[in-house]
């Protein structure tokens, strides 16, 4: 699997994030935000977490205006696969890859901590190895990931299969419980939980690492 | 020429923020507070000549994300 990593200005967890794909096996290619195409025959490309240009407007507006997210709406597009943790996922909303807003958090706090998660579906490239309903837990760090969306688009991602987590102790107010959706093909994935925070004994967790071991094992196969 | 554009939150959309500037206010002493939601101003120096409709392409496209905001446009000549 060939993975590339988008860099942004202020992204913090890219390293982390390409650490995550290599344990799984993958190749991983960093990319920087101003070039304008992917480099060829990736299979993912990963959109980390931080503060791309310092949240400035609102948190993940002006990287989704990057030259390269131009190239990875494209790679999406064409059926790509898109995994964006966090200000990844907020920058995917941005782009309108995947739908609804992530407002800031309910009770206003920047919330840090182990977060208690339900797996909602295993139907997905991202998700294949873990089993539904089972509970994970996974580190959360983040200012603005209340996941608002209407009614009707809730109940839209929930009758089609489109959540890929839940929490169980509602950290941000999220509407529906909602930790991660993915797009109308499945191919594009945007949690706020950082999965590449918990794939090793030493950080103390491993729950996210199958993530990236459902990954290695969906698009080698493809 | 110069432009201000207004961005606030629709109407509807939660505003967790103005809900604790309201409390604030309340704990001040303000007493009849009862609402405040709280939005962005942003200023545009602009070459002469710049038309509203290339304003309103830069609110779509950046300034505000029309799922949850809604933006008004002040042209100053």
């Amino acid at each position: 699997m060939r993975a590339g990593v988008i860099v942004f200005p202020g992204s913090n967890c890219d390293r982390d994030l390409a650490e995550g794909f290599k344990a799984a096996g993958a190749d991983v290619t960093m990319v920087w935000h101003k070039d304008t195409a992917l480099p060829s025959g990736l299979d993912i490309v990963g959109i980390p977490g931080g503060f791309s240009f310092g949240d400035y407007l609102r948190c993940g507006a002006i990287a989704a205006q990057s030259p390269i997210s131009k190239a990875v709406v494209d790679f999406a597009e064409k059926g790509g696969h898109v995994l964006g943790i966090c200000n990844g996922f907020q920058v995917l909303c941005e782009t309108g890859l995947l739908p609804g807003v992530l407002m800031r958090n309910a009770g206003l706090r920047f919330v840090c901590r182990q977060e208690r998660l339900e797996v909602a579906t295993e139907n997905s490239a991202f998700t294949g190895r873990y089993k539904l309903d089972e509970e994970i837990t996974i580190p959360i760090a983040h200012h603005d990931g209340n996941f608002s969306a209407d009614a009707d688009l809730v109940a839209q991602l929930e009758a089609e299969d489109r959540v890929a987590f839940r929490y169980l102790d509602n950290p941000n107010g999220s509407a529906g419980d909602i930790a991660g959706i993915l797009s109308e093909n499945r191919r594009v994935l945007g949690l706020m939980p950082h999965p590449e925070r918990a794939v090793s004994d030493a950080q103390g967790n491993s729950d996210g690492m199958r993530v990236f071991t459902s990954l290695t094992e969906a698009l080698v196969a493809a | 020429m110069k432009a201000r554009v207004h961005v606030m939150l629709k109407n509807g959309v939660l505003d967790p923020q103005g809900e604790a500037v309201r409390h604030a206010l309340g704990s001040l002493g303000f007493d009849g507070v009862e609402g405040v939601r709280q939005g962005k101003v942003i200023d545009l120096d602009l070459a002469e000549g710049t038309s509203e409709d290339a304003v309103k392409e830069m609110c779509e496209k950046l300034l505000a994300n029309t799922v949850i905001e809604s933006y008004q446009i002040e042209m100053q000549v």
